[in-house]
């Protein structure tokens, strides 16, 4: 983290509890570089996160308010605040696991009620936390803990699963897009209504190392690779589309 | 950390209320500006009514997609500020219990009022029971302490809901009115003061929001957006709210403060009623909608030359084991009489030395007089 940026971290904090490689503590600084760049009042944003790795990148760390709250509860918890003093920006990071599976339906009628919420959901595509295991956004295919022959189901979309709930900003990037990312976390910062960023982030520990991705640049160099933009994608074979991973923003 | 008396929302006078429509009220009373929930029967009518009286006086209802989402938003609003409060019955109130346990490790003032019916499961949806005595203390899991109250009246749904709001702000801690379908559906008159009185929850700038501060054992709760720049979490955390996962002296202390910060007021907290004990020779332990048809039962034993009296339970969590063992010291028998299969019957075995015998019933009604009053004539 830059010198800048440390007045966004909360005294005490020491380091990153990140695993070496993962693509968490790069989305914890672009967070703070967007909240920067609009010059937010961190004594009026409130983080609320859930439970797993991408829960942790608000809280403690952010010198903000933090909420770290139950598996899968963070959007209702966010939601009570949110109502209640509605002066607050609540922004709401955490996994894909906690945000999709557990919290799946939270996620949706969030989305629905187009409550103000910024939405940050840190997608490694697996449960880190707890070893590894299969998650509802893992890949077809792909080895986890619980799915050593690879995944048999399908993954969510997880954009048009919330656009299709009703949230009003949607979008993708990934870690390895910095520049996308930072200006997409602006853009929902500055949107009033349901805002949702899947931020793909590696998992070289958990994911990478059982997917032929074991050293942490092989996965970012996988992901620079495979994500595109949509208009990139027009020109492609149904084949060459298929292992790429679709960026951008889906709705603003 | 003060009470202050403020004006009565609603017009000193009496009101024909139904006990769900009751607590409502005495929730508003208590300043409660926030409510989630989700609609389960038999409490569904308290629900409603705050949808429309919080709407009148500008606060905050929301109905949320499950019962977990409701107390969860309950204790998102309750950091945000709010005096805040779910409602539910039995089925509602397991979906809760996780978010219960967070709100007592994170000592986040909330109030749950539970109408319960007639379980396990679905059970009797719209029938009575009052199976959710032990799952209110030990539905979460770990040790910790919550503050339950169990209203006989709809007088009580009023005066006890908003003593629940106090109770919870005082002590940092999950408060619930343990109600049941008799109770929640039940209309009667009631009588409502011109001021009430309120307790504020303890501020402190710079205050440590999660340590000792004072004799009372319970520290000071800023708000979000104060500036305070909180850090909540349901981990094991330190005075500021670090999370300390792995160091066993601070998880030790925690999870004793938070029992002992209960535990240590539990007299001024617990409230109990005598009726005819001074030379009964048998006690009647009762609560809930139970202890009016039992009261009735030893009045009518009284007029027939039986000594016979009744120690009502207005608190049931903490449990009130002093004034049940000082029963045990008078009585040769006590008799439990509830809608579960002797829940606190065993709670009072453990506190006296006499004779306890646990009547029973959970067939979805309450129980009568003559149920009583046969148990009493045979033992």
């Amino acid at each position: 983290m830059v010198r800048a940026l440390e007045k966004y971290i909360r005294p005490g904090v020491k380091s990153t509890p990140f695993c070496p490689g993962c693509g968490h503590g790069i989305l914890m600084g672009l967070i703070l570089r967007a909240i920067d760049d609009l010059k937010m009042d961190m004594k009026k944003m409130l983080f609320v996160s859930g439970i797993g790795c991408a829960a942790w990148i608000p809280s403690p760390h952010y010198n903000g308010d933090t909420l770290h709250t139950l598996h899968g509860r963070a959007l209702a918890f966010a939601t009570g605040a949110k109502l209640y003093n509605p002066d607050l920006c609540v922004m709401v990071v955490s996994g894909d696991g906690d945000l999709s599976s557990i919290g799946g339906n939270h996620l949706i009628h969030a989305a629905r009620r187009d409550i103000d919420l910024k939405v940050i959901c840190a997608n490694n595509m697996i449960y880190g936390m707890t070893g590894g295991q299969a998650a509802s956004t893992t890949p077809r295919g792909s080895k986890t803990s619980t799915t050593g022959e690879g995944n048999p189901y399908r993954p969510f979309d997880l954009c048009k699963l919330v656009e299709g709930a009703g949230a009003t900003y949607v979008s993708r990037f990934s870690v390895t897009q910095p520049i996308s990312l930072i200006q997409s976390i602006k853009k929902a910062l500055l949107h009033k209504g349901f805002s949702f960023i899947e931020a793909l982030s590696p998992c070289p520990t958990q994911f990478g190392r059982r997917n032929l991705l074991e050293r942490p640049e092989d996965m970012i160099k996988d992901l620079i690779r495979r994500c595109i933009l949509e208009e990139e994608a027009e020109g492609l074979t149904e084949e060459e589309r298929a292992e790429k991973i679709i960026t951008g923003e889906f709705l603003s | 950390m003060a009470s202050r008396w403020v004006k009565s929302p609603f017009p000193k006078g009496t009101y024909y209320f139904s006990g769900n429509e009751a607590a409502a009220e005495g929730a508003i009373a208590a300043g409660c500006r926030f409510y989630a929930g989700y609609p389960i029967t038999p409490s569904s009518e308290l629900m409603e009514r705050m949808a429309v009286r919080l709407n009148e006086i500008g606060g905050v209802f929301i109905q949320m997609e499950d019962e977990i989402a409701s107390i969860s938003a309950v204790i998102g609003a309750s950091w945000a500020g709010a005096r805040a409060m779910t409602a539910t019955s039995g089925p509602g109130f397991s979906l809760m219990q996780e978010s219960i346990g967070y709100a007592a490790f994170t000592e986040t003032p909330c109030v749950i009022i539970d109408v319960q019916r007639a379980g396990p499961c679905t059970g009797q949806a719209t029938k009575v029971g009052s199976g959710d005595i032990m799952q209110a203390k030990w539905g979460s899991h770990g040790d910790y302490q919550v503050i339950a109250l169990s209203p006989w009246s709809s007088q009580e749904m009023y005066d006890l809901t908003l003593r629940a709001f106090n109770l919870s702000e005082q002590y940092r801690v999950p408060a619930m009115v343990m109600a049941d379908e008799a109770i929640g559906h039940l209309r009667e008159t009631i009588r409502v003061a011109a001021k009430v009185e309120v307790w504020d929850r303890k501020k402190k700038k710079g205050g440590a929001p999660f340590d000792i501060e004072g004799e009372d054992g319970v520290p000071p709760m800023p708000s979000f957006g104060e500036g305070e720049r909180l850090s909540v979490t349901g981990s094991t955390h330190d005075a500021y709210g670090f999370r300390k996962t792995d160091d066993p002296k601070a998880h030790a202390r925690l999870v004793e403060r938070i029992n002992k910060k209960i535990l240590n007021h539990k007299r001024s907290i617990i409230e109990t009623e005598d009726y005819l004990l001074e030379d009964a020779e048998m006690a009647v332990v009762a609560y809930g909608f139970t202890a009016r048809t039992s009261l009735y039962a030893v009045k009518r034993m009284r007029k027939d030359g039986t000594k016979v009296g009744m120690l009502r339970l207005k608190t049931l969590w903490p449990f009130p084991d002093e004034a049940v063992a000082e029963i045990g010291k008078k009585v040769k028998k006590i008799i439990v009489p509830e809608m579960n299969l002797g829940q606190v019957a065993g709670e009072v075995k453990k506190y006296v030395p006499c004779d306890v015998i646990s009547l029973s019933q959970t067939n979805g009604e309450v129980i009568q007089p003559d149920t009583i009053m046969e148990m009493l004539r045979k033992i």
